[in-house]
């Protein structure tokens, strides 16, 4: 917390959202001195602890709207505000999980979970017990010194999400986390992030190809469709929690999950 | 017995070893060459020997360790500054690569007649020529293994906040580790090649001048000798880096590492 500035978060905490977008254009100039409008009026926010997706076809923008809450690209017109904050760079509240698990070979696992600590200068005595709590956590128990590539896939990327989650940052921000794991895997690191997520209560926006994960994870689905690309319809999500694999093949699921899916159609896309 | 099975080199190189030695040693007892021509395996081994005995030959072995080494430091010290630069300040590389490719092109030995002319017969015209030669492919090296990191991972910093520094340190210096290490290894033999270079166009003492004097007497076991002791300080700095390498490098696959 060091480093937050605390009566910004105070003023943040006022407000019902803690992800704020408004009017959200970004436009590329492309190299042939034309445009291409990658994002068209995007209007939306999460409130505190939710959980939302964010799907659509190839192409529909939603990782440049997660690149842009990250504060890795700039936006061309409009707002996006992270706990209040307008989001002109990567802010210390937000965390990131990517689509690789993207760990640094020559560290440890937990020098690895360290990273945003160190990069952050906090105190490091006092997130380090935090950051063997989240690899306890995770079922990465005994792994604290092991390389990375002593870890399969799975055990990475859930050493990606400890990292994320180490400096706590009030959003978690998740690029597809899971496309490059199986799909039994997969289920099973829905079922841990569910778990990870309800300790410790974090906002949690996710980008993902699949559906399915959107529907099975989510409070809402916000639903994008491309060229440009733009928001055609955020669905809540009213399953109970805590959710199990076997709530996805009942009606209700089934119900939420087609209703996305005709969107996708309509892109004439083929999940 | 399992070791050997699945490591049949453990067998064949001392097989391969004996065989020419062998071979070596009766083709020239056979079509009785002259000694001063291609002397036996054995008569090379008793000059090798006889050396060992010779207190001029450890002077004249410290000697070109010493240039080899001392050049060896200055080419890693000036291609870990260059290198720096070039792969951090774009301008600085479009700027600068025309010329390094330009001096590249230069056949390097051949500056050897100047260096003496400008830093005499003594050692330092050795230590220069050991680091110009190694220079090079430890630069080339450096610069790539800067230019490594995965975006990915650069980009997972710049997330978490991190400065063009951080970056630097954090990312792109252990990403470069490998390929340094890679860069050493070409760079030492080379360095050892540059000192020797350097000590036949010009020298009072060192390995290289020990060959010339060897070769005015027609002592033609002796220069073997000699050239088998280069040969094992080669070995030898080789399995230095190596071991260097895989200490602090632990990760890399060499596969990407661009060679001399």
């Amino acid at each position: 917390m060091s480093k937050r500035d605390d009566t910004e978060i105070q003023d943040a905490s006022q407000e019902a959202s803690w992800i704020d977008v408004k009017h959200l254009h970004k436009i590329y100039n492309t190299r042939g001195g034309g445009q291409t409008h990658a994002l068209a009026d995007i209007n939306f926010s999460v409130k505190k602890g939710e959980f939302i997706s964010i799907v659509g076809p190839s192409g529909c923008g939603k990782t440049t709207l997660l690149n842009i809450l990250a504060g890795l690209i700039s936006r061309s017109e409009g707002s996006a505000k992270v706990s209040g904050r307008e989001v002109t760079k990567p802010l210390p509240e937000i965390g990131m999980v990517f689509q690789a698990p993207t760990l640094l070979p020559w560290r440890t696992i937990l020098e690895n979970v360290m990273i945003p600590v160190e990069v952050q200068k906090l105190d490091k005595k006092v997130y380090l017990e935090k950051a063997i709590e989240l690899l306890k956590l995770a079922g990465l128990e005994g792994f604290e010194d092991e390389y990375p590539s002593e870890l399969s896939g799975g055990m990475q990327q859930r050493a990606g999400i400890c990292r994320a989650l180490v400096h706590s940052p009030s959003v978690l921000l998740m690029d597809e986390p899971f496309g490059a794991l199986d799909a039994m895997t997969r289920e099973y690191m829905n079922l841990e992030l569910l778990r990870i997520w309800k300790e410790s209560n974090q906002t949690i926006a996710l980008v993902t190809h699949s559906i399915s994960e959107a529907v099975f994870l989510s409070d809402r689905v916000i639903v994008m469709s491309p060229r440009p690309g733009r928001i055609a319809e955020i669905i809540d999500i009213n399953l109970p929690r805590p959710r199990s694999l076997e709530m996805m093949a009942s009606d209700a699921a089934g119900v939420y999950v087609q209703k996305i899916r005709h969107y996708f159609n309509a892109a004439n896309v083929i999940e | 017995m399992k070791r050997l099975r699945n490591k049949p080199e453990y067998l064949l190189v001392p097989t391969v070893f004996v065989f020419f030695t062998l071979l070596w040693e009766n083709l020239v007892n056979i079509l009785e060459l002259s000694e001063s021509i291609l002397p036996t395996p054995s008569r090379i081994f008793e000059a090798l020997v006889m050396q060992l005995d010779n207190p001029i030959f450890w002077a004249n072995l410290w000697v070109t360790t010493q240039e080899a080494l001392m050049g060896f430091a200055a080419a890693t010290l000036f291609a870990i500054i260059a290198g720096t630069f070039i792969s951090q300040i774009k301008i600085v590389e479009k700027t600068t690569l025309p010329y390094l490719v330009g001096f590249q092109a230069i056949p390097k030995v051949a500056l050897a007649p100047i260096f003496i002319i400008w830093f005499g017969f003594g050692m330092t015209s050795k230590v220069v020529m050991a680091a110009v030669i190694a220079f090079f492919p430890i630069l080339i090296n450096i610069i790539e293994g800067l230019k490594s990191a995965e975006s990915d991972q650069i980009r997972m910093l710049r997330v978490f906040g991190a400065s063009r520094t951080q970056i630097f340190f954090k990312v792109q210096v252990p990403a470069a580790l490998p390929f340094f290490f890679a860069g050493l290894d070409v760079g030492i033999l080379l360095a050892i090649l540059g000192a020797v270079v350097g000590e036949f166009l010009g020298s009072q003492e060192g390995l290289g001048n020990m060959v010339l004097v060897f070769q005015y007497n027609f002592e033609t076991p002796g220069m073997f000798a000699i050239l088998l002791v280069l040969s094992l300080m080669g070995i030898i700095a080789h399995i230095i880096v190596k071991a260097l390498q895989r200490k602090f490098a632990f990760w890399g696959d060499n596969t990407n590492v661009v060679g001399n």
